[in-house]
Order: structure tokens, then sequence, then C-alpha cells
């Protein structure tokens, strides 16, 4: 983003106010990373907007019943009204709270959510902050969220709220090393630890292919990144206390553990934050393991999405004659709309820029409906299970994982 | 039980001077998510381990006994019902058989068949909530919303054939309150249909799960001589290894006419007598239940559903105990007539009050999550334990 707004600076000085050519460059990095800060701000109230909105509606499904459908067309603006009467609600502090923490802990736990989309790009160009050390960055602020947690299972001083922080600081202390393991892998098999980066590699040379489309996707590059993806992807769902790692709020044991005793929007605090982070694990594995902004299908501009295009309309023109003047009108219009868009150098980088912030939501996306599936699916896994698949499960396999991507990385370089 | 020995223990002294641990006393309910109720358990935990637990009982005590010693016989049967509201029929039924003992009350063939038809069904209507809420207990929700969906075909043909979809007051003394119709007969048919079609589906979602297994086999055991001991009777006793079921070994209402097989407890996946056995028990019952169902529907005689019996019952003096098997295990009321129309004193023994006995004695040195998954799994209501 660094050199867009650099790009803007310059020309916007040139162009719009010559006789304001004196504007330090540090005021339009300030406005414009206001400005940024807001629209990500956005993008996770969205994000918990759509995924309690989304996670109601799947789990209706999955229930043969409805789900929220009342408010507005399908029930959309159910998110809303919770929201409205989560913000009308009584703030209640119980008596022997400790308030301090009990006030701080929630805005810990949502910063904690927060922090991670910084970094967190949506295409090659899209991206708030093109940070060197954003692997690093993510998994260690991923942290701040426990410590919150830690403060609301101690503050309110209810013995549920103590056993659901408590639990979550063991669960912590399980996941987060098998989960540093998988990222290690990465930055192992890519060299880098800039999330941009490590997506740009995956569409790198790969097995003498210029372009190898889905198979430079990093879990197919190594039978290490494979087993890491889907280690990366369990840890995440612990890490994200989903189901069945629910521990920390466990509901039938523990009443609702570390929350038992907020209410009102104290509450909506920890849960936006539970689906921003839902978010950010889904758009880390899609970025570190599924090949980032590139989609699973060449790019039409370069040689082999060429071939590719034609094989597949000479297919569809050999299965369905009848289809071939509705698959030519379609392919003339896609054509002509790619010359116009492509004549221009804006309007080109803009749509790859579309397409590619498509591809890194669709893939998060994907992998959030994965999460809620699970959760209405499996019972909860117990403290010591968890503790005993993450130990001794996960980290032999996540340590066998990061020799394998080391072999591989000074045996086969590319 | 008292709340003497609820004591917090000094930790030893040779940890008092490095870190300091507390044991901790917690209080699951009477507010509690997964105490089925209004349970009470007292317990002292050392971190997630539970070293001992207490339950409290009495906070839905609704004075049957005192209650069905104040009203005539048939007056007090409702409430016999409220006792365990998810067994109402077998409920009812126990009562009925009862009073009609000491009364001497013949019941007609075709009564006695709805009687069992309307206790099956309200047996396979019980064992899904305690499936569904099992599930619930382990932190699975959707298994909870499957065995309701089969629940209601179940309540909804008890509904048509009394009147009532939770509390049905079928049994009446002397027969039962309403004929079979042919239309309440192809519901039922359908609803077997139904329910052997999605039994595998339950097992794919539940019973066979890794997650579930894990939490549930080896948890909770209650070995055959500790099962007789604390008086388990019904499902978890039968999960211990002990065939003992009350419709084979002291049929009543013409229960030795049907074939049934009583399942009991194998160890499957764990020890005999673990959490996934009284599970699976129950499932299992399920299936038998159904087999019972449609064999009392075909062999069904004509014939009046309910005997003519005087307004003001006067039972001959004496004393009457008819077991009976309820979904939770031997429901009996201990009957004590001296000629009135009032009982001079009725005394109920009831499954989930004595299940519910065992919990201080299997609930030691396991992990807090477990001492859910064993309660559940012994599958309480508190209505009864409190009467």
């Amino acid at each position: 983003m660094d050199d867009i707004i650099l790009q803007f600076h310059t020309s916007a000085v040139a162009v719009l106010w010559p006789l304001l050519s004196k504007v330090p460059t540090w005021i339009t990095y300030a406005v414009a990373y206001s400005v940024g800060g807001c629209v990500v701000l956005g993008w996770i109230a969205l994000m918990a907007i759509v995924g309690t909105y989304g996670e109601r509606r799947i789990a209706g499904f999955i229930q043969v019943r409805y789900g929220p459908n009342r408010v507005g067309p399908q029930g959309i603006f159910q998110p809303l009204a919770d929201g409205i009467k989560l913000l009308c609600k009584e703030d209640t502090v119980p008596n022997v709270a400790n308030r301090a923490l009990f006030f701080v802990a929630p805005v810990l736990v949502l910063l904690g959510a927060m922090i991670p989309f910084a970094v967190l790009p949506f295409s090659e160009r899209i991206v708030l902050t093109n940070m060197e050390l954003a692997l690093y960055y993510v998994l260690a602020f991923q942290a701040i969220e426990v410590i919150g947690i830690l403060m609301a299972g101690w503050g309110p001083g209810s013995k549920w709220s103590l056993y659901g922080g408590m639990r979550l600081a063991a669960q912590m202390l399980s996941y987060e090393i098998p989960l540093g393991l998988c990222a290690l892998v990465i930055i192992l098999l890519s060299g880098s630890l800039n999330l941009g980066e490590i997506a740009r590699w995956q569409a790198g040379p790969f097995l003498g292919m210029e372009h190898p489309w889905i198979f430079g996707w990093a879990v197919f590059r190594s039978p290490a990144a494979l087993i890491a993806f889907f280690m990366f992807y369990v840890g995440g769902l612990a890490a994200t206390k989903r189901a069945p790692f629910d521990l920390p709020e466990a509901e039938s044991e523990l009443v609702a553990g570390y929350h038992t005793e907020y209410a009102g929007i104290r509450f909506a605090f920890f849960f936006m934050a539970e689906y921003a982070a839902m978010y950010v694990v889904c758009a880390m594995s899609a970025i570190l393991f599924l090949g980032g902004w590139h989609g699973p299908i060449p790019r039409p501009e370069t040689a082999e999405g060429f071939e590719f295009m034609k094989t597949w309309s000479d297919l569809i023109q050999a299965g369905a004659p009848g289809a071939a003047t509705f698959v030519d009108r379609c392919t003339l219009f896609v054509s002509s709309l790619w010359s116009v868009v492509s004549s221009n150098d804006g309007i080109r980088l803009i749509a790859r820029e579309a397409i590619g912030a498509a591809n890194v939501v669709g893939k998060s996306f994907f992998l959030y409906f994965v999460m809620i599936w699970a959760r209405w699916t499996f019972p909860r896994i117990r403290i010591d299970q968890v503790m005993h698949l993450c130990l001794k499960v996960l980290l032999p396999i996540g340590l066998g994982c990061v020799i394998w991507a080391a072999v591989q990385v000074v045996l086969f370089p590319h | 039980m008292s709340e003497a020995n609820v004591t917090e223990t000094a930790p030893p002294a040779s940890r008092r001077d490095s870190l300091r641990t507390e044991e901790m006393l917690l209080n699951m309910g009477p507010q509690h998510p997964s105490t089925h109720g209004v349970l009470r358990l007292v317990v002292r935990t050392d971190g997630e381990m539970v070293r001992e637990s207490w339950p409290q009982i009495g906070f839905l005590h609704r004075c049957f006994e005192k209650i069905a010693e104040s009203l005539p016989y048939a007056q007090a049967l409702p409430y016999a019902d409220r006792m365990d509201y998810l067994g109402s029929v077998n409920n009812g039924l126990a009562f009925c058989l009862g009073v009609e003992k000491l009364g001497a009350i013949e019941v007609s063939e075709r009564a006695a068949h709805l009687r069992v038809i309307a206790a099956e069904l309200n047996r396979i209507a019980s064992h899904l909530i305690a499936f569904g809420t099992y599930a619930l207990d382990l932190g699975a929700f959707t298994p909870f919303i499957y065995g309701f969906r089969e629940r209601e075909m179940a309540v909804s043909i008890l509904e048509k054939l009394s009147g009532g979809r939770l509390l049905y007051h079928y049994p009446r003394i002397g027969g039962v309150a309403n004929d079979l119709t042919p239309e309440i007969a192809s519901d039922i048919r359908a609803f077997l249909v139904q329910m052997r079609k999605v039994w595998p589906e339950y097992n794919a979602l539940l019973s066979d799960n890794q997650i579930f297994v894990k939490r549930t086999a080896n948890v909770g055991v209650v070995t055959r001589e500790q099962a007789i001991a604390w008086g388990f009777t019904g499902p978890c006793l039968r999960a211990s290894g002990v065939r003992f079921d009350l419709r084979k070994d002291q049929p009543y209402s013409l229960y030795e006419r049907f074939a049934f097989d009583v399942p009991i407890g194998e160890g499957t996946k764990g020890t005999t007598g673990d959490c996934w056995d009284r599970y699976w028990v129950r499932m299992v019952e399920i299936l038998e239940s159904c087999r019972i169902v449609e064999q009392a529907l075909d062999g069904i005689p004509e014939g009046p559903v309910l005997t003519k019996v005087p307004r003001v019952l006067k039972l001959p003096k004496g004393e009457v105990y008819v077991p009976c098997e309820n979904p939770r295990g031997e429901l009996g009321f201990y009957i004590v007539s001296d000629g009135d129309p009032k009982a001079l004193r009725i005394k109920s023994r009831g499954p989930s009050f004595c299940n519910l006995s065992i919990v201080n004695e299997i609930c030691r040195d396991v992990l807090l999550a477990d001492v859910v998954a064993i309660l559940g799994s012994i599958d309480i209501v508190l209505g009864e334990v409190d009467r």
C-alpha cells in the first residue's frame, strides 16, 4: 500500500494542488492510513455480521430448521437487531468483580482479534501494511487475546469464568506450538515472513511450469505443507475456541466460561472478537497454504492460461454442440470486456486486484463455512484430550513436517 | 451429604512454601445447563479434577406422596404422571397396576395392548430425549434437534390417543382413556418405519463419532457389583451387564406375549458399564420398543377399553407394590389402604432417585467435563427425583 500512497501523494500534489507542493508526505500517510484503518474496521464489523448471520442460517440448514428469517429479507438484518438489543441491555457488573480487569478484558480481546487485520492482504496491492515480519506479527499479537481472556476469567470473580480462563491458558500453550511449527514449514519453503511474498511465491515456477496455477499452491508444493495445512486449520479451530475445541466457553460444563458474567455490549465485544478471529485464521490458512489471491485456474493472459481456456471451450463444444453458440457468445463478451479492461493500465490493475480479493475472500469463506459445519456436527473434546492431541500428536508431526520442509528446500530448491 | 463435610481442606505443608494451590468448592446448579433441571451438585475440585461431588436434591419437590394421600385414587393418578414427566404413560401405568391389583379390577386385553403401545411409544420418546440431551451435554447440538424431530411424531401420536403432549393421563384405573382409531394405527406404523430409517443416521452422527466415543468410553464405569449394590435399575443396570428387565422378569400388562430382546452393555467401545454402554443400551432399546409396538399393534383384539369402576373407589384393606419398567428403570408405588376412598400411604420407588445416588461414588477423581458426561448418561429426571 505504501507505493500506492506515495504514487497518489506525488500525483495528487502534482495535479491537484500545485500550490501546496510543500505538503509533507507524512500528512498524506496519516490520512491514507486513517481511511484504510476505517475500511478495515468496517470489514471486521462486516465479518461479525456475516459470521453470525451465516452461522445461524447454516446451523438452521444443518438442523432441519429455518434459523433467523424474520428481520428483513431472509432475516439478513438479524445481526443488526441483535446488536441494537445488546447495546440497549443493562451493563451489569458483579459486586465482587475486579473492576479494572473486568472493564479492560473485552477491549483487549477485541483488540487482539483486530490487530492481525492490519497486515492481512486481500490481494497483491490491497493490504494496509506490507510488513516484512507479518506472519510473526500475526502469531505474536494473537496472544493479546489470550491475555484479555485470562483477565476476563479472573475479573468477574466467578468460578465458572475462572475455569474458562484457565482452560484457555492450557489450550493456548498446547496449540500455539504446533501452529507456529506449521507456519515455520511455509517460512522454510517460501523463504519469507512477508504474507505478500508468501502468496507471490505460490504463483512462482514449480516442477518446470512457468505458471503452475493450482499446483503452485503451497499445499501441492510439498507433502509437508499439505499436512501442515490441516494442522494449521485444526490449531486455528483451537485458537478461535471453535467446536470441537470450545472448552473455554463450554456451555454445558462451564455455563458460558469466561464470558459468563458479561452482558450487553461487553458480551458483544467477545462475540465480535470470535468471528473476527475466525476470519483471521481462515484468511491466514488461505494465504499461507491455498495460494492467497491466486485463483485455481490460470490467468488468461499467460500462455498456459490461454491453452487451458481453449481446451475447456473445445471440450464444451465437443460435448454440447447446442451450447456452443452460447459459449461463443459468452467467450466473445468476456474477451471484449477483457480487452476493454486491459486496454487501460489502471482499470486492468483494479480488475486484477478485485479478482485477487475475490479469491482470498472466497477461500476464506469456504474455510469459515467448514468451521461452522464442524461446530454443528462434533461433540466437544475434553481438556486432557486437547492437550494430548496438541502436544503428543500434532507437535511431533509438526516437527516432522519442519524437517521434511528443510530437507526439501536443501535438496530440491525449485 | 451433610454440609459439615463440605469444607475446604488446607494444602499439605510441603506445598505451602512453594506455589500455593487450593481446592475449590463449586456449585453446579440448581441453575446449570446440564444438570437436567434443578439438581445441585456441590463439587470439590482440584483444578479440573473433581475430588468429590454431593448431589443436593429437593428443588422440585411437589409433595406428590402427601397429595396422593389426600385425594381419591383416580384423582391422585394425574400426579403420578407428573413425577417423571418424560415417561408419563409408564408412571400412570405403574400407579394403575398397583390400584388394580389391590382392588382386583379386571382390565380388558385391548386396554392392556393399548397400554403397552402407549408405554413403548413413550419410552421411545423418552430415550430420544436422553439421546439428544446427552449429545447436548457433550457439546453437540445437532443430534438434539434430530432427536426432537422424531420425538415430535411419537408425541403427535400420543396426542391423538390421549389429548396431551407431555402429560398424557392415558392409562386409567380399569383401562385406558381412549380407543385406538385406524388413523392412529397407520400413524404409528409410519412412525416405526421412520424411526428405523433414521436410527442408523443417529449412529453415524453420534454413536460412532470418534470424539463422542473418546468422551464416553471408559468414563464413569459402574461395575456389575456396584450397579447391584447401589440399586441401579433400567438401562443403567443393563449397561453394567445385568440382564434384568421387569418386562421380561416380572411381566405385567401382557408383556410376556411379546418377543423382544433385553440389550445389555458389553463394553463395545471400552469397559462394560461405562457411559457409552449406558447410552448404547438406550439406543438399542428404541429398536426393541419398535418391535413391541409392532407386535402389539398386530395382535390387538377387539373389546372395551375401560372397565367400569365405582365412582368412589374403595380398595380393600391391605397393601400392594407393583413394579413397572419405566424408561429409566424400576418404578413402583407402594400403596397402603385401610378401606377408605383415599390411600393411607403412598410411597413411590423411582429409578432416577436411586440411580442418582451413585454419583458421588463414580464422580471421584474425574475431570469436570466427565461429571457432566456421567450425569447425562445416568439420565435422571428431577421431577421424579424430587417427587
